[in-house]
């Protein structure tokens, strides 16, 4: 019994084809996982199937019944409930609040609705307590009450779009066992992913986009990693990891007892204390919003460390604005590129003389030099791969790797003694990001000191030389990045283990009990 | 590449290009509205534009409406709401004359002392609403209202006859310049004078662009306007740049009055120009902050200023010019959004064309390179 059945589906955006004869079809009561790299039109497809876009060509069928969707009011009245990857909730609204807010109708808002979301919660095991403000709670419990949500209002198929994404390990276990819960009960979960391990894991079936069209479908029980991720990419999936230790013992950045507090006094960076040597990368591993963005601010100047110091080589840089510090040598690859690193409107030349407006090529002494910023523009363009038919188009039409393959580059060329890379390969396709990790790599060779923050611990693993994490503000654990599992990693994060992480092994880590 | 150039072009004639048209329209709709014909005053105006002297006075207005413009561009160019131009160029208007009444030094020095002290004054009035935002955080729109009003005050007690004033009949002055501070006109002939200070304009105009667009500064200065974030993370430092732009535009603000201080009136007084300041914030808008196109808008401003006196003798409201005026404003604003967005997808979709064929800069193999980023 097939619960949705997309057919044909296609979809063209003027002069882009974001879908091309996309076939899915969902079984009831099973997991369906949808996999594809960043850009592959996963997201396109789920719009339409969630009535947020019409197809221009192609089928939509729910319960064998084919149905056309304008808008998502009609997909969720024939049972298909979407999980947004950013939480789509009230903080200062209680769960139960939130849970009927707009589906007013169904159960009103007072008792009634109560006894509905605890007779959901317990039927599929949510543990959703409906009198808490969502604001208490953690990002995993946020994730459940948006489940128990779409649930609510009588969804039988359910989209999960990246719920991975923001999880550490021991919670992505938690929510597998939810999605079996759900689908013991007859319900179907499309779940969309690009991490190979956990779609092998949860899934009864998977299918594979590429470039806008499916490209074929998988057992999990008969695939292995590689051949999917070959089937995704359509090549070998890079890998990070970095061959050889470049390690020196000169330390480049060193941060002593770094500490930075909110104006209500409460300390969002406390006792922090790293030195980076040339040639050597410091991942932090950390759960959002555990201090890696203030990190960041006091590393590049845009806040001042309350108190502490921070020292490139051998001068103290702690009172040094921010264009000091970048003249200085310090690179910057910021965590959000659309805020932080690019002005989405001006040409790609003027882009490239962001952050480095004072230094050459871009200026002779308080004049600009917009020629040889445009030659040089072009050299970065072909040196990093950036995917574009000028320099004056605007940065906001270049794809997400593309702008990201122009920061680094620009970072590059000024030859930092010291990088910033935050997120480096965030929203990227796989093409770019094994790109930026060479480039890393590279840079690392001729000893650049890297400080990498990634929530991809894949990533921080196989790039780093050594791994700080970080937990409410405060390194609270350190780890050899050659002996350390993604899972000992996660259990840290969530502050469960401290100091010095070896890895077990036989056992699990005393320490691993998901929040 | 030159097709990029072209599609520059052609987006940025197409905002004032639809919204003037628009413009005209609604109005030749409010024309039929109250009865009226709805093409011969526009064919009495575009008559006026011929007549020499006509000319004159539409050159000397546009020369104030032009550097009052330059002053809120320069403010919107980094996201600042100066609306405090109107204060700020009739104190420091005031302030040269006083100076230009008191002081008598050789015109060498006198002019250059009586535009500098316009140019002070002017900063030193939008610089109060620079310090108060960036010390105390007060929206710059709120603080250059108020100064606006204040200014009011402050030339009313000015002109106190125990203070600076000269009572001329019932008329309210400063008394009259010395003549070295005049500046000479350039004769037109029988048309009359164009102010000397009209230069002063085209040169601020010059000035603007090479700041703006060739300097390190004008770099920080539009990408804080661009992305307040991003320009903090290149590392300007947002504080001192509000501050900066706020002196800049004080002081420009404080030059819009000068061409016809130092060209005509030789005092300030009651009936010294009012408004050119909140005029100047509509010709900014219109000419899209670009120096030529603020040419235009002040032309075209001047135009239906000194054009529209004649309809009153043909049976029209002369009124129809202001609210055709008011009507360009309104159309601007929408037509310039609209089509802004318009060029942004429609260049995002042409960059995923291109690169869809495959026109790839600088790579010899386009054949074998994939697009791989969307």
């Amino acid at each position: 019994m097939t619960a949705v059945e997309l057919a044909g589906i296609t979809k063209r955006f003027p002069g882009v084809v974001a879908n091309h004869d996309i076939h899915l079809t969902v079984r009831k009561g099973t997991v369906h996982a949808l996999v594809g790299e960043n850009g592959a039109g996963k997201s396109t497809l789920m719009k339409i199937l969630y009535g947020m876009q019409k197809p221009d060509e192609g089928t939509i069928a729910i319960d064998g019944e084919q149905v056309s969707f304008s808008s998502p009011a009609d997909a969720i009245a024939r049972g298909i409930g979407m999980v947004h990857q950013h939480f789509m909730l009230a903080d200062n609204l209680t769960v139960l609040e939130n849970v009927v807010l707009g589906s007013e109708k169904l159960y009103g808002i007072g008792g009634r609705a109560r006894r509905k979301i605890k007779e959901i919660s317990e039927r599929y095991g949510l543990d959703v307590r409906p009198d808490l403000l969502v604001e208490e709670l953690g990002v995993a419990a946020r994730q459940r009450v948006e489940i128990l949500k779409v649930l609510y209002r009588g969804a039988r198929t359910l989209i999960l779009d990246e719920p991975t994404a923001v999880l550490v390990p021991q919670e992505v276990d938690a929510l597998f066992a939810n999605l079996r819960e759900l689908k013991s009960e007859g319900l179907s979960v499309i779940f969309i992913s690009h991490k190979l391990g956990e779609v092998l894991s949860v899934a009864d079936d998977i299918t594979v986009i590429r470039r806008g069209t499916t490209v074929g479908t998988a057992v999990p029980s008969r695939t292995t990693p590689r051949q999917l991720a070959e089937m995704m990419v359509g090549s070998e999936l890079p890998t990070p990891e970095t061959a050889e230790s470049t390690v020196t013992d000169r330390p480049v950045l060193t941060v002593e007892k770094l500490r930075l507090a909110a104006p209500g006094g409460k300390a969002l960076l406390d006792d922090v204390s790293f030195t980076i040597h040339a040639g050597e990368v410091l991942g932090i591993a950390g759960v959002e919003g555990n201090g890696q963005t203030e990190l960041v601010d006091a590393l590049i100047g845009l806040r001042h460390a309350d108190s502490g110091t921070i020292r490139l080589a051998d001068e103290e840089i702690t009172a040094w604005s921010t264009r000091k510090r970048r003249e200085q040598g310090v690179g910057y690859i910021p965590e959000d590129r659309h805020r932080h690193g690019l002005l989405l409107e001006a040409p790609l030349w003027e882009n490239r003389i962001l952050g480095h407006v004072t230094e050459r090529p871009n200026a002779k002494g308080v004049w600009l030099n917009p020629k040889a910023a445009q030659e040089d523009t072009r050299r970065i363009v072909e040196t990093y791969d950036v995917r574009t038919p000028g320099i004056d188009v605007t940065a906001a039409s270049l794809s997400g790797g593309n702008q990201q393959k122009l920061i680094v580059g620009r970072e590059m060329s000024h030859r930092p003694r010291f990088l910033i890379a935050a997120h480096p390969t965030r929203g990227v396709d796989v093409g770019a990001q094994a790109a930026i990790w060479d480039h890393i790599r590279e840079a690392r060779r001729e000893g650049l000191a890297v400080l990498l923050i990634s929530a991809d611990l894949d990533e921080l693993i196989g790039l780093s030389d050594t791994l700080r994490v970080i937990y409410d503000g405060r390194l609270v654990a350190d780890a050899d990045p050659a002996a350390i599992t993604p899972e000992e990693l996660g259990s840290a994060m969530t502050g469960a283990a401290t100091g010095h992480l070896e890895h077990e092994e036989n056992d699990e880590p005393g320490e691993d009990e998901a929040r | 590449m030159k097709k990029f150039d072209k599609e520059r072009v052609l987006l940025a004639v197409a905002g004032p290009v639809i919204a003037l048209a628009v413009a005209f329209v609604l109005s030749a709709i409010v024309l039929i509205a109250s009865g009226k014909n709805p093409v011969e005053p526009f064919a009495l105006m575009f008559e006026q534009a011929g007549f020499s002297d006509i000319q004159v006075l539409i050159v000397n207005q546009a020369s104030m409406y032009y550097i009052a413009a330059l002053a809120v561009a320069i403010g919107f160019r980094m996201n600042l709401f100066n609306i405090g131009v109107d204060g700020q160029y009739q104190l420091a208007a005031m302030m040269a004359a006083i100076v230009g009444v008191h002081a008598n030094l050789p015109a060498v020095l006198q002019i250059p002392l009586l535009l500098l002290t316009a140019v002070l004054t002017g900063a030193f009035w939008s610089g109060i609403a620079g310090v108060l935002k960036i010390t105390r955080g007060v929206s710059e729109v709120v603080a250059t209202i108020m100064l606006n009003s204040i200014a009011t005050a402050v030339i009313g007690y000015l002109w106190l006859p125990d203070v600076f004033g000269v009572k001329v009949g019932n008329n309210n002055t400063t008394g009259e310049m010395h003549d070295s501070g005049w500046v000479p006109g350039i004769d037109m002939g029988a048309a009359g004078e164009v102010y000397g200070l009209v230069i002063l304009a085209v040169l601020l105009g010059i000035g603007y662009w090479v700041v703006l667009n060739r300097t390190r500064f004008g770099f920080d200065l539009r990408a804080s306007g661009a992305s307040e974030t991003a320009a903090a993370a290149s590392g300007v430092d947002p504080k001192r740049m509000v501050l900066t732009a706020m002196l800049i535009s004080g002081g420009l603000a404080g030059l819009a009055g000068l061409p016809i201080l130092l060209g005509d009136t030789h005092t300030y007084s009651l009936n010294f120009p009012t408004g050119i300041g909140f005029l100047g914030i509509g010709i900014a808008l219109l000419g899209r902050n670009s120096p030529v196109g603020i040419a235009f808008a002040a032309l075209l401003w001047a135009w239906l200023d000194k054009a529209s006196p004649e309809l009153d003798f043909h049976g029209y409201d002369k009124e129809i010019a202001v609210i055709m005026q008011g009507l360009i404003v309104l159309s601007v604003v929408v037509s310039y959004e609209a089509v802004r967005e318009w060029g942004l997808r429609r260049q995002q979709r042409r960059v995923g064309a291109e690169l869809a064929a495959g026109h790839v800069l600088g790579a010899t193999d386009n054949t074998t390179k994939e697009v791989a980023g969307r």
